[in-house]
C-alpha cells in the first residue's frame, strides 16, 4: 500500500486536530508534525489544508487561540481545546470507532448474508 | 507555552487585524518548516521551495483565513456590545429603583405624551392616511357639482342624467349611486310584534359591485333585480346581528317592511359600514334596490360614485365628464333641460370627498400632539439634567476608572430608552382606552370613526415616537455630562459651584422653551374655543331648545293625486290637533325634512313677470310642511303661515325664505307676489327667516316651503314645541300617535338640539382634544417651572439661610423666588406669543368668526400662564421662606 496516497476523508482532519490537542496547546506547525509522527508517517497531509480546518474549529468554539512564543522564540498562534472541543472529540471518537468497526465487519465477512436479511 | 506577551495586549488597543494575524501565523509555519529542513541538511534556498511546495496554495489559504477571521471579529464585537448593553440595562434598573419618584413622574409624563401621540396617529391614519376600506379604493371617485350654497343637497343628479352619464362616460369601469334623500328610521319593520323603525337606503343595483363589497352571506343585487317586481333587501351586518340574532339561515326569508313582505337576498360583511363612509354617525340597517323608473320625475335624487378604469386619472375623468355633460338631460321628457349639468360633473377621489374637509383639522391636531411630545421631551430633559447634576460625581468617577465618554453617553441614553419604553407601554394602554372610547362616539359626525383601532402601524408609530423622545430628552443631558471636565466635577463640592450654575442656565433655557410651546398650544386652543363659542352663538334661523321631533308614519294611499292630498291633509290635521291638545305642547307641525340635514331641490321657480338669465335663479331647497311647523320650530316670519284651508282645491300658496325673496324681488316685500313653476302660479303668502339647512357654519341659500296639502312630502317629521322636557312627553305623544295609527313605530322623540349638537360635533370633538392637549402642555410647563425653581431653592438654601440670618424678611425671600418663576414664565410668554402669532395664521382657516389676532385669547393665555407660573413658583417660595437659617448654615 502506498502510504503517501492515503487521502483524508472529509471530517477526519477535524477529529485528528482535536486529538492532537488533547495533551496541551500547540501551534499549527507542531500539529502537522504530531499527526505525521503519530501515524508513523502514514498520514501525509498537505500542510496548507490544516489552517482552514483550525480556523473553522476556532470559529465554532471548539478551539481557543492565543498568541505566544514558540520554542525558538518566534511569535506563534497556539490552539487549545475548549471544554466543548473535548466533548466533541469524545463524540467523534465514538462515531469513528463505530464506523470503523462496521466497515471492518463488512470487509472481514467470510460468507454472504442469509437471504431473508437481504430483503 | 509562554504567557501572552505584552505587545499582544496592546494590539487590542488598535483593534484586531485578521489579515495580519493570518499572515503572521502562516509565515511562522513556513519559517519553522524551513528551519527543520535546513537542520536536515537542505540548502536555505531549496528548503524554502520545499516548504512552500509542501504547504500548497498559500494565497488561497490566506484568503480563507481572512474571511473567517473577519467573521469572528464581527461576532465578537456584537457580543461585546450586547454584554455592555445588558449591563447598562441592569444598571439602569438599579438606578431607577433607587429613585422611584423620579421614575414614576417621568414615566407618567411620557405615557401621557406618547399615549396622546399614538391615539392621534390612529385617528389621522384612519381618516387621512389609510385608503378607504374598499379594494383599489383609489379608483373610486365621487362626482358632484362644484361646491355651492346648498352643499350636499345639490350633489345629486336625476335618474335620466345618471343613465346618460353611465352610458356615455368612457373613464369608468362602472358608475353607481344611491338615493341621497333618506331620513333616519324611514321604514317600519313589521310583522314581528311592535313595529320597529329602521333605516333603509336605496342603492342602484350595481352599488356594491362598484365599491367591491362582497356579501358575507347570500348574494348582492343584480342590475336586473333593481327593476324587478319582487321587493328584496340586503341586511347590514350589525342589523342582522342585532335584529335577527345573526340568524344563519336568514337568506331567502321574507321580512315585512311597512307591511310589505321583502325577501332578504344577502347579508353584507362586517367590514362594510355605509354610514362610516357616506353618512358619518348614521346607522344604516338595510339596503333596497333603487328603481330608477319610479324616480324618474323626482328630480335630482341620486349621488354619483364611479370606479375609474385602471390608469385613468381624475383629471382625465373630468375631461371625460365635460365631454358628456352637454348631452345630459335633467329629464328626457323636457328637451329644454338638455345641458343642465354643464360644468356640474366634477369627479374627486372618494377619499378626499369623505375626509378632505378634515385634513386641516387633523393636521392641526397632529401638530398639537407633536408639540406635547416636544414639551414632554424638554421636561424630561430638564429632570434628567437635575439628576445628572446630582450624579455628576458618579460619572466623573466612572470616567476616571476608564469608562469612555461614548460609554457614559450610551449609559445615559439607555436610561432614557428604558424610561421612554416604559412610558410608551403605559401610553399605549392609555391610547387603547382613548381609541376605544372614540370609536364608540356614535354622536360625533366624523367619517370612519367607528373603524378606529390601534393597529400594527400605530404600534410602529409608538415605537418610533418612543425612540425619538428618548433621543431628544436623553442625548442633551448625556452629551452635557460627558463633556464635563472630570477634575472640575471631582473638585466641585456640589452646591454653588460653576458646573451647577451652568446646568441651571441650561435648565432655565429649557423651561423658557417649554413655556413658549405651551403658550402656542394655549393660544391655538383658545382661538378654537372662541370659534366654537361663536359657532354655538350662530342664529340658526330656528330655536332648537324646547323643540323635539319624531318620525310619523301615515298612509295616504288613494287612487288619484288629489284624493291622496285630501286624505293626507285630513290625517295631518288630525295628528296635529291631537298632539297640540297634549299638556305641555305649545305648537306642533310637520315637515318632510328638518334643518341641518340632507334635503333636495325640485326645480327653478321664476318670479312672475320678470326675465332672468338662465342660471341666474337658484334652485331653492324644498320643505313640504303643514300649518304650525314654522311656529313649532321657532322660525320667525312675516306674512301668514299656511292654514288647513290651503287645500288641493284652493289657490296654490308658498312660503319663501329671506334669501330667496332678496333674489326674486330685491328691495320689495315678497308677500303677495307670485312665483311661476311652468304654468303653475304659487302665491307667496309669507317670508321666513333663513334656516341653516346644511351646516351651522356655512351660509344659507334659497328655500321654499310648500303646504303638505298641495304637494307630496317625502315623509313626515312631527316637530313639537313644548314647555316640558321632551323625554317626559315622549310616552304620551307616542300613545296619541298610536291611537290614530296603530302602525306608528316606536321612533325616537329627538330633541332638535341633538341635531344641532350633531352638526357641531366634529368641531366639538377637535376642540375637546386640542383643549385637553393644551391643558396637558400647561401642566407640563408648570412642572418644568416648579422643577427649576425648586431645585434652585435647594441649591441656594445656604445663601437664603444667610440672608435670613442677616435680617431678610420672609416676604423678601418669597418675592425673590417667586420673581424667578415669573421671569421664566414671562420670557417664555414673549417667545411663545411670537410663535403663536405665526401658528395662529396657519390655523386661521379652522377658525370661525374669530381673528387670529384675537386679543382676548392672547390676554387670557397670558393670565392663565402667569397664574400657573405663580402657583408653581409659590410652592418652592414657601419652602424657601421656611428655611431655618441655623440648619442651612450647619449643613454642608
Amino acid at each position: 500500500m502506498d502510504t503517501a496516497k492515503l487521502e483524508f476523508f472529509r471530517g477526519t482532519l477535524d477529529v485528528l486536530i482535536l486529538k492532537a490537542l488533547v495533551w496541551g496547546p500547540l501551534h499549527g506547525y507542531a500539529i502537522t508534525n504530531l499527526i505525521r509522527r503519530q501515524s508513523d508517517d502514514a498520514l501525509l497531509l498537505e500542510e496548507g489544508t490544516l489552517y482552514p480546518a483550525l480556523w473553522r474549529l476556532e470559529n465554532k468554539g471548539l478551539l481557543d487561540a492565543e498568541w505566544g512564543l514558540s520554542e525558538n522564540n518566534r511569535k506563534a498562534k497556539f490552539y487549545r481545546l475548549t471544554p466543548e472541543g473535548r466533548r466533541q472529540l469524545r463524540h467523534e471518537v465514538k462515531t469513528w470507532e463505530a464506523y470503523a468497526a462496521a466497515v471492518a465487519k463488512v470487509l472481514g465477512a467470510t460468507q454472504p448474508p442469509s437471504p431473508e436479511e437481504v430483503g | 507555552m509562554t504567557p501572552t506577551p505584552i505587545w499582544r495586549r496592546y494590539s487590542r488597543m488598535f483593534g484586531p487585524d485578521p489579515a495580519a494575524a493570518v499572515k503572521d501565523e502562516l509565515s511562522f509555519h513556513l519559517q519553522a518548516k524551513i528551519d527543520d529542513l535546513v537542520t536536515q541538511g537542505w540548502s536555505p534556498e531549496a528548503a524554502r521551495h520545499e516548504a512552500e511546495r509542501q504547504f500548497g496554495d498559500l494565497r488561497a489559504v490566506q484568503q480563507i483565513g481572512v474571511r473567517i477571521g473577519e467573521k469572528m471579529e464581527r461576532r465578537k464585537r456584537l457580543q461585546d456590545y450586547w454584554t455592555d448593553s445588558l449591563q447598562d440595562v441592569r444598571y439602569t434598573f438599579r438606578t431607577l429603583r433607587r429613585d422611584p419618584g423620579f421614575a414614576a413622574i417621568s414615566i407618567l409624563i411620557l405615557a401621557l405624551a406618547i399615549g396622546a401621540n399614538t391615539a392621534v396617529f390612529s385617528v389621522v391614519n384612519t381618516l387621512l392616511l389609510r385608503p378607504l376600506p374598499f379594494p383599489d379604493s383609489r379608483q373610486l371617485v365621487w362626482i358632484a357639482p362644484p361646491p355651492t350654497g346648498c352643499g350636499f343637497s345639490c350633489a345629486t343628479y336625476s335618474a335620466d342624467a345618471y343613465e346618460e352619464f353611465r352610458e356615455q362616460s368612457r373613464a369608468y369601469q362602472d358608475v353607481t349611486g344611491y338615493m341621497a334623500f333618506t331620513t333616519p328610521d324611514n321604514v317600519r319593520l313589521t310583522g314581528r310584534g311592535e313595529p320597529e323603525p329602521a333605516t333603509s337606503f336605496e342603492v342602484i343595483g350595481n352599488f356594491f359591485q362598484v365599491l367591491g363589497v362582497q356579501p358575507a352571506m347570500g348574494s348582492l343585487f343584480t342590475q336586473d333585480e333593481s327593476r324587478g317586481p319582487h321587493p328584496i333587501a340586503l341586511l347590514a351586518n350589525a342589523y342582522w346581528r342585532r335584529q335577527f340574532n345573526a340568524d344563519p339561515s336568514i337568506v331567502g326569508k321574507a321580512v315585512e317592511l311597512n307591511g310589505t313582505p321583502v325577501t332578504i337576498v344577502g347579508v353584507l360583511p362586517e367590514s362594510f359600514d355605509f354610514g362610516a363612509v357616506f353618512s358619518p354617525g348614521a346607522k344604516v340597517d338595510l339596503f333596497t334596490p333603487l328603481d330608477l323608473n319610479m324616480e324618474r320625475d323626482w328630480g335630482n335624487i341620486v349621488t354619483l360614485i364611479g370606479r375609474l378604469k385602471p390608469g385613468v386619472t381624475v383629471a382625465q375623468a373630468l375631461d371625460d365628464a365635460n365631454r358628456v355633460a352637454p348631452s345630459m338631460y335633467f329629464n328626457v321628457k323636457y328637451p329644454q333641460t338638455l345641458g343642465r349639468y354643464k360644468d356640474a360633473l366634477i369627479p374627486v377621489l372618494l377619499k378626499d370627498c369623505v375626509t378632505g374637509k378634515l385634513r386641516r383639522s387633523l393636521i392641526a391636531l397632529w401638530c398639537a400632539v407633536g408639540t406635547i411630545l416636544l414639551i414632554a421631551g424638554v421636561n424630561l430633559s430638564n429632570l434628567l439634567l437635575a439628576r445628572a447634576a446630582a450624579r455628576a460625581k458618579e460619572f466623573a468617577v466612572r470616567g476616571a476608572l476608564g469608562a469612555s465618554r461614548g460609554r457614559i453617553v450610551r449609559q445615559l441614553f439607555m436610561e432614557s430608552l428604558v424610561l421612554s419604553g416604559a412610558g410608551a407601554a403605559l401610553g399605549l394602554g392609555l391610547a387603547l382606552l382613548l381609541i376605544a372610547w372614540l370609536a364608540h362616539q356614535g354622536s360625533v359626525a366624523l367619517p370612519l370613526l367607528s373603524t378606529l383601532r390601534i393597529d400594527g402601524q400605530a404600534l410602529g408609530w409608538t415605537v418610533l415616537v418612543a425612540v425619538f423622545t428618548a433621543m431628544i430628552f436623553g442625548l442633551l443631558p448625556g452629551l452635557r455630562m460627558a463633556s464635563g471636565n472630570l477634575q472640575e466635577v471631582l473638585k466641585d463640592s456640589g452646591a454653588g459651584a460653576g458646573l451647577g450654575r451652568k446646568h441651571e442656565r441650561l435648565r432655565a433655557a429649557l423651561v423658557v422653551s417649554e413655556v413658549a410651546l405651551a403658550c402656542v398650544l394655549l393660544v391655538s386652543a383658545g382661538l378654537l374655543l372662541r370659534s366654537f363659542v361663536k359657532v354655538l352663538d350662530v342664529d340658526l334661523g330656528f330655536q332648537p331648545d324646547r323643540a323635539a321631533s319624531i318620525k310619523v308614519d301615515y298612509d295616504d294611499g288613494a287612487p288619484t293625486e288629489q284624493a291622496r292630498q285630501d286624505k293626507r291633509g285630513e290625517i295631518f290635521e288630525q295628528i296635529i290637533a291631537r298632539v297640540s291638545a297634549l299638556p305641555g305642547v305649545e305648537a306642533a307641525g310637520i315637515s318632510d325634512y328638518l334643518p341641518l340635514g340632507p334635503n333636495r331641490n325640485w326645480d327653478t321657480p321664476v318670479p312672475q313677470g320678470k326675465i332672468f338669465q338662465p342660471g341666474e335663479l337658484p334652485d331653492p331647497l324644498v320643505y313640504v310642511i303643514t300649518p304650525g311647523f314654522v311656529r313649532a320650530l321657532g322660525i320667525h316670519m312675516h306674512g301668514r303661515d299656511f292654514t288647513w284651508a290651503d287645500g288641493p282645491h284652493s289657490e296654490r300658496v308658498v312660503l319663501i325664505n329671506a334669501s330667496a325673496a332678496r333674489v326674486y324681488w330685491p328691495g320689495e316685500d315678497a308677500v303677495g307676489k307670485i312665483l311661476m313653476r311652468d304654468k303653475e302660479e304659487d302665491h307667496v303668502v309669507g317670508v321666513v327667516d333663513d334656516v341653516h339647512e346644511e351646516t351651522v357654519e356655512g351660509g344659507t341659500g334659497s328655500q321654499i316651503y310648500y303646504p303638505a296639502t298641495q304637494q307630496g312630502p317625502a315623509g313626515a317629521q312631527l316637530v313639537v314645541r313644548t314647555s316640558l322636557p321632551p323625554a317626559t312627553l315622549a310616552a304620551s305623544l307616542l300613545r296619541a300617535l298610536r291611537e290614530l295609527n296603530p302602525k306608528q313605530p316606536a321612533a325616537e322623540f329627538r330633541p332638535i338640539q341633538t341635531i344641532v349638537d350633531r352638526a357641531v360635533s366634529p368641531r366639538r370633538f377637535f376642540i375637546l382634544l386640542v383643549a385637553a392637549f393644551a391643558s396637558l402642555g400647561l401642566l407640563l410647563a408648570a412642572l418644568g417651572i416648579y422643577g427649576v425653581i425648586s431645585y434652585s431653592v435647594t441649591r441656594k438654601a445656604q445663601e437664603i439661610g444667610i440672608r435670613m440670618a442677616l435680617g431678610a424678611s420672609v416676604g423678601a425671600v418669597q418675592r425673590q423666588v417667586l420673581g424667578g418663576a415669573l421671569r421664566l414664565a414671562f420670557a417664555g410668554m414673549v417667545l411663545g406669543t411670537l410663535l403663536a402669532l405665526a401658528v395662529a395664521r396657519l390655523i386661521s382657516s379652522l377658525l370661525f368668526a374669530t381673528s387670529s389676532w384675537d386679543l382676548p385669547t392672547y390676554l387670557g393665555m397670558a393670565v392663565v400662564l402667569l397664574l400657573v407660573a405663580g402657583v408653581s413658583g409659590y410652592i418652592p417660595a414657601r419652602r424657601a421662606s421656611g428655611v431655618n437659617p441655623m440648619e442651612a448654615l450647619r449643613s454642608n
